[in-house]
C-alpha cells in the first residue's frame, strides 16, 4: 500500500530549479532512505512532499485538508527547536495536535506509548530544552510517534547525534517500518544508510539519480556522479562500511 | 473741482494720520509721573496688559500687541487690533519695532526678557490682575506708564461705578469652576472672584482651594454644587478638555451648566461682562 | 486550574478595592451599596460615572495587554514580545490621535478605537513583516525601537501641530497611559472590539503550542501559518487599538505577566493566554491602585509604574538572551 506518491515534483526558488521532475513512493513497510550531497534537495523534497512550500506536479499527501494530512504524515524537520522551557512529557503531547477528537485516555496512550518506546520514562517531567542533545531528540522523535501516523518523514534525523544514539534512533525507525509504517528519512552517512534503510534514493541538483536497494544506488558510478568522490569498502561483520577514499 | 477738493482732503488726512504716527500723540506731550517723557513707542506682549493699553493708549502710540489678543476665542477686543502689528513674544520681532517701552507680563520668559533688558530696551513686567481690586491698580499702572494718567482714572472709575452696582448680589448658591485636566480655580483668583461676585460659594473653597489646582472630578461630584462653570473648548481637541464633558460631570447639575469665556481670561473691564453672564 | 481560580480570585479583589478607593473618602460598604442599589445625592454618580469605568478599565485593558503580550511572544518564540516594546501600542495611540485631531472621533463614535485599531494593526504587521517567526531577538528589538519611535514622533508632531494649547502636553498621556477620569462611554467604545480581539487570540492556543517547534513542524501538525498570523494581527490589533485609544500606551503588563506565570502553566503557550489575561488585569488593576496611594491629588501616570517594576525584568531578559542561556 502505498502511503506517499509524488510524481513529477518540481520546486523553484528565486528562478532556480531546486527540484527537477521527482517521481517516488513509499509504500507501507518501507524505509526509504534519502541520499545526496549538500544542496541535492534533500530537505526541499520532503517540504514539497508534505504540501508545506509551493511545488509543480502532484503530491499525494497535498490532496488531504491539513487536519487530515497531520493524521497521514508526521514530520521531524531539520531544525530542532524547543522554543519554551516545557516537559518531555508536553513535548510529546504536541503530537496530539492533530487529534483534536481523540479522548484523554486516548492521548495519555499515545503519549506513554512513545515515551516507553524512546526509552524517555526518567525523563518525563524533566524540562525538554535543558536535556543533552540526544535527549532532545530522542523527545522529539518520540513527539513524532505519538502523532501516530502511518508515514514518517524526518530530515536528518541522526545529524549531531553521538554514535550510540544514531544506531538506536535508526533501528527504532527500521522496526517502525517493519511494523507496517511507512518511513523516509534523509542521511548522510552512507554506511548507516546501507545498513538501515530497505531502499535508497539518490538525488543530485534536485532530481533522482539513483532508486532501488542500498546495494544498486551506492555503485561506484553513482556515488562519483553524485558525490563526486571515490569510496573504499570494508567489508565488516555487521555490513559493508562505505569509507568516503579521495575527490574526484 | 469736486474731485480736486477730495484728493487734497484725502492727501491732507492722510497727512495727519503721518504726522499722527510720527509725532508724539498726546496732545501736550507731558512727562510722566517718574519725570520720564511718554513714551512714544510702546509694545506691549501680554494678551491681559494688551487690553488695557489698548484702551489707554493714545493715537499711534501703541505699536504692537501680542498675537493672542486678536484670537477670538481669548479676547474681547479681537476685532480693534486691526491697527497694530501682532507680536509673538520674540525679542527679535520686537526689537526690530525700535520700542522705547515694552510692557510684558510676569510669565515673560528670563531668556527672551533680559536679551532685551541687554539690548537697551525698556521692559516693564506687571503681574496679572487676580482679583477684582487689582483691576483697577492695574490701569492706573498702565496709564501712569503710558503717560495717559486721565485716561486711566477714566476707565478705573467707569468700571469701579459699575462694579459696585453689582455688589451685594443676591446668594445664588454653590458653584464649581472646572477646567481641562481637572483644574479649579478658588477665592484668591479672577475666576474665583468673579464666582463671588456673581453671588456663588465657591466649593474649592471648601477643600481648601484658593489657587489654581488639580480637584479630582470624585471631590467635585461629592461636594454636589449647584452650579457647574466649565473652562471654554479651545479651537482643536484634546484629551484634557474631555473630562469637562464626563457624565459624572454633567450629572451634577445638568440644568445649570455654564462655560468661562474671554470675558474671565483677563482681569479687565470686562470681567463684569462675565459675572453678568451668570446672573 | 488552580492557578486560574487563584489569580480570578485575586482579580476580584483588587476589582473591590479599586472601587473602594477614591479621594472623596467613602467607607467601601456604603460605597459598594451606592454602586449596586443607586440612592439619593452624589455617591452614586461617584460609584458609577467614575470609579467603576476605571475599574473596568483597569481589568479590561490590563487583560488584554496580558493576553497580547503572551499570544505575541508565543507567535515570536521571543519572551522579549511586548505590545508597547515592539511599537504596536505607540501605532495605536498614533492612530488615536490622528482620530482626535482630525475630528474623526467626533465625526462618528467608533472612529477613535477604529483608528487607533488600523494603528495597531500597522504596527503589528511591519513587526511580523521585519521580525516575522524566523527574526531573532536582536531583529526584535530593533524593529520594535524603530516603530516605537517612529509612532513617538508622529504622535508629537500631530499634538505639536494641534491648534489646542492642551494637546501638546498630552504626549505624556499617549505614551505612558492612565485611566484617571475615564467614563463609562470609554468602556462602551473599547469592550466589544477588546473582546472580539480576545476570543480571536484565545482562539489561537493550540497552533501556538504547536509553534513550539518550529514553523515547519507546526505547519505538519495542520497550522495554517497564513490563518495564524491573519488571526493574530487581527486579535492583538483589536486587543491593543482600542485599549490605547481609552487609556494611551502602558507598557511591560504583557511582558512581567507573562514571564512571571510560564513556569505555573509548563510553560504551554496554550495554558498561558487565559493565565496572562487574568494577571493582566491583576496587575494593571494593582499599578492604579497604586497611583492613587502613592499621589492621590496627581494623575501620575500608569506606565511609570509598570516600567519601574518590568523594565528591570526586561534587561534581564536582554541579560540571559545575550548570555545564551535559555529561558
Amino acid at each position: 500500500m502505498s502511503l506517499l506518491s509524488l510524481s513529477r515534483l518540481s520546486v523553484t526558488r528565486r528562478r532556480r530549479p531546486v527540484l527537477r521532475d521527482v517521481s517516488l513512493d513509499v509504500a507501507a513497510g518501507e524505509f526509504v532512505g534519502l541520499i545526496g550531497p549538500n544542496g541535492a534537495g534533500k530537505s526541499t523534497l520532503m517540504e514539497a512532499a508534505l504540501g508545506l512550500i509551493p511545488c509543480e506536479g502532484r503530491s499525494s499527501l497535498a490532496d488531504l485538508s491539513a487536519a487530515e494530512r497531520a493524521r497521514h504524515a508526521a514530520y521531524l524537520p531539520q531544525s530542532r527547536e524547543i522554543a519554551w522551557p516545557v516537559s518531555v512529557e508536553v513535548l510529546i503531547a504536541l503530537g496530539r495536535i492533530p487529534w483534536p477528537g481523540a479522548s484523554n485516555a486516548q492521548d495519555r496512550a499515545a503519549v506513554d506509548a512513545a515515551i516507553s518506546r524512546m526509552g524517555l520514562e526518567p525523563f518525563r517531567h524533566r524540562t525538554a530544552n535543558r536535556l543533552s542533545g540526544g535527549e532532545q531528540a530522542r523527545g522529539l522523535i518520540a513527539r513524532v510517534l505519538a502523532q501516530e501516523t502511518p508515514l514518517l518523514i524526518a530530515d536528518e534525523p541522526i545529524a549531531g547525534l553521538d554514535p550510540a544514539h544514531q544506531l538506536s534512533c535508526l533501528s527504532l525507525l527500521r522496526d517502525l517500518a517493519t511494523e507496517g509504517r511507512g518511513v523516509l528519512v534523509s542521511v548522510h552517512d552512507l554506511g548507516m544508510a546501507a545498513r538501515f534503510c530497505s531502499r535508497l534514493v539518490l538525488l543530485s541538483g534536485g532530481a533522482v539519480l539513483a532508486d532501488g536497494t542500498p546495494d544498486e544506488v551506492l555503485s561506484d558510478d553513482n556515488l562519483a556522479r553524485g558525490f563526486g568522490i571515490r569510496v573504499q569498502r570494508i567489508e565488516t561483520p555487521e555490513g559493508t562500511a562505505i569509507v568516503p577514499a579521495a575527490p574526484l | 473741482m469736486r474731485g480736486c477738493v477730495r484728493i487734497s482732503d484725502a492727501i491732507r488726512g492722510a497727512a495727519a494720520v503721518l504726522v499722527a504716527a510720527a509725532m508724539p500723540a498726546f496732545a501736550d506731550g507731558s512727562p510722566t509721573p517718574s519725570g520720564e517723557p511718554a513714551p512714544r513707542r510702546v509694545v506691549s506682549m501680554n494678551l491681559c496688559l494688551d487690553q488695557i493699553a489698548m484702551r489707554l493708549a493714545a493715537p499711534g502710540q501703541l505699536l504692537s500687541v501680542s498675537a493672542l489678543t486678536a484670537d477670538p476665542d481669548m479676547s474681547p477686543l479681537a476685532d480693534r487690533t486691526a491697527p497694530y502689528r501682532l507680536n509673538h513674544g520674540r525679542a527679535e520681532e520686537i526689537y526690530l519695532m525700535r520700542p522705547d517701552l515694552v510692557i510684558a507680563g510676569s510669565w515673560i520668559s528670563p531668556a527672551t526678557l533680559s536679551m532685551m533688558r541687554n539690548l537697551g530696551i525698556r521692559v516693564e513686567v506687571l503681574p496679572p490682575a487676580d482679583s477684582l481690586e487689582a483691576i483697577g491698580e492695574q490701569i492706573d499702572r498702565i496709564g501712569d506708564m503710558l503717560g495717559r494718567e486721565d485716561q486711566a482714572q477714566w476707565l478705573r472709575r467707569d468700571f469701579e461705578s459699575r462694579l459696585a452696582a453689582l455688589r451685594q448680589p443676591p446668594e445664588r448658591g454653590e458653584a464649581a469652576i472646572y477646567y481641562a485636566n481637572g483644574y479649579t480655580s478658588g477665592g484668591k483668583t479672577l475666576a474665583g472672584a468673579i464666582l463671588r461676585a456673581a453671588g456663588y460659594d465657591n466649593i474649592a473653597t471648601e477643600y481648601g482651594i484658593d489657587d489654581t489646582r488639580v480637584l479630582p472630578l470624585e471631590k467635585l461630584v461629592m461636594a454636589d454644587p449647584d452650579r457647574v462653570v466649565s473652562g471654554s473648548h479651545m479651537p482643536g481637541r484634546s484629551q484634557g478638555e474631555a473630562i469637562m464633558a464626563h457624565p459624572a460631570l454633567i450629572a451634577v447639575a445638568p440644568d445649570a451648566r455654564a462655560e468661562t469665556d474671554r470675558d474671565w481670561v483677563c482681569g479687565t473691564p470686562d470681567v463684569l461682562d462675565a459675572i453678568a453672564g451668570l446672573e | 486550574m488552580r492557578l486560574i481560580a487563584a489569580l480570578s480570585l485575586l482579580v476580584a479583589l483588587l476589582f473591590l478595592v479599586s472601587l473602594s478607593l477614591g479621594p472623596a473618602e467613602v467607607g467601601s460598604l456604603r460605597g459598594l451599596q451606592a454602586l449596586l442599589f443607586g440612592g439619593d445625592g452624589p455617591l452614586p454618580i461617584v460609584m458609577r460615572e467614575i470609579r467603576l469605568p476605571r475599574a473596568i478599565l483597569g481589568l479590561l485593558i490590563g487583560g488584554g495587554l496580558g493576553l497580547a503580550g503572551a499570544a505575541l511572544q508565543g507567535y515570536l518564540r521571543n519572551p522579549l514580545a511586548e505590545p508597547q516594546l515592539i511599537g504596536v501600542s505607540g501605532m495605536g495611540a498614533l492612530g488615536a490621535v490622528i482620530a482626535i485631531q482630525t475630528g474623526l472621533s467626533t465625526a462618528f463614535a467608533l472612529g477613535l478605537p477604529l483608528a487607533a485599531l488600523a494603528g495597531a494593526a500597522l504596527g503589528v504587521a511591519a513587526l511580523m513583516a521585519l521580525a516575522g517567526p524566523r527574526g531573532g531577538s536582536v531583529t526584535l528589538i530593533l524593529a520594535g525601537v524603530a516603530i516605537a519611535s517612529l509612532a513617538g514622533a508622529g504622535i508629537a508632531l500631530v499634538l505639536n501641530l494641534s491648534p489646542n494649547p492642551y494637546a501638546a502636553a498630552e504626549i505624556m498621556f499617549w505614551l505612558m497611559g492612565s485611566l484617571a477620569d475615564r467614563s463609562m462611554s470609554h468602556v462602551w467604545l473599547a469592550l466589544p472590539l477588546m473582546v472580539l480581539g480576545s476570543a480571536l487570540v484565545l482562539a489561537t492556543g493550540r497552533a501556538l503550542d504547536a509553534l513550539t517547534l518550529g514553523e515547519q513542524a507546526a505547519a505538519a501538525l495542520g497550522v495554517s501559518p497564513a490563518r495564524l498570523r491573519w488571526q493574530l494581527v487581527a486579535g492583538v490589533a483589536l486587543i491593543v487599538g482600542p485599549a490605547t485609544a481609552v487609556a494611551g500606551a502602558i507598557g511591560f503588563v504583557g511582558l512581567v505577566v507573562p514571564h512571571i506565570l510560564r513556569p505555573w502553566v509548563g510553560a504551554r503557550p496554550s495554558r498561558l493566554l487565559p493565565a496572562s489575561a487574568l494577571g493582566g488585569a491583576a496587575m494593571l488593576l494593582a499599578a492604579d491602585i497604586a497611583v492613587r496611594l502613592i499621589v492621590p491629588e496627581r494623575d501620575l501616570k500608569l506606565g511609570v509604574l509598570t516600567a519601574i517594576v518590568g523594565a528591570p525584568l526586561f534587561l534581564h531578559l536582554i541579560w540571559k538572551t545575550r548570555a545564551g542561556g535559555r529561558l
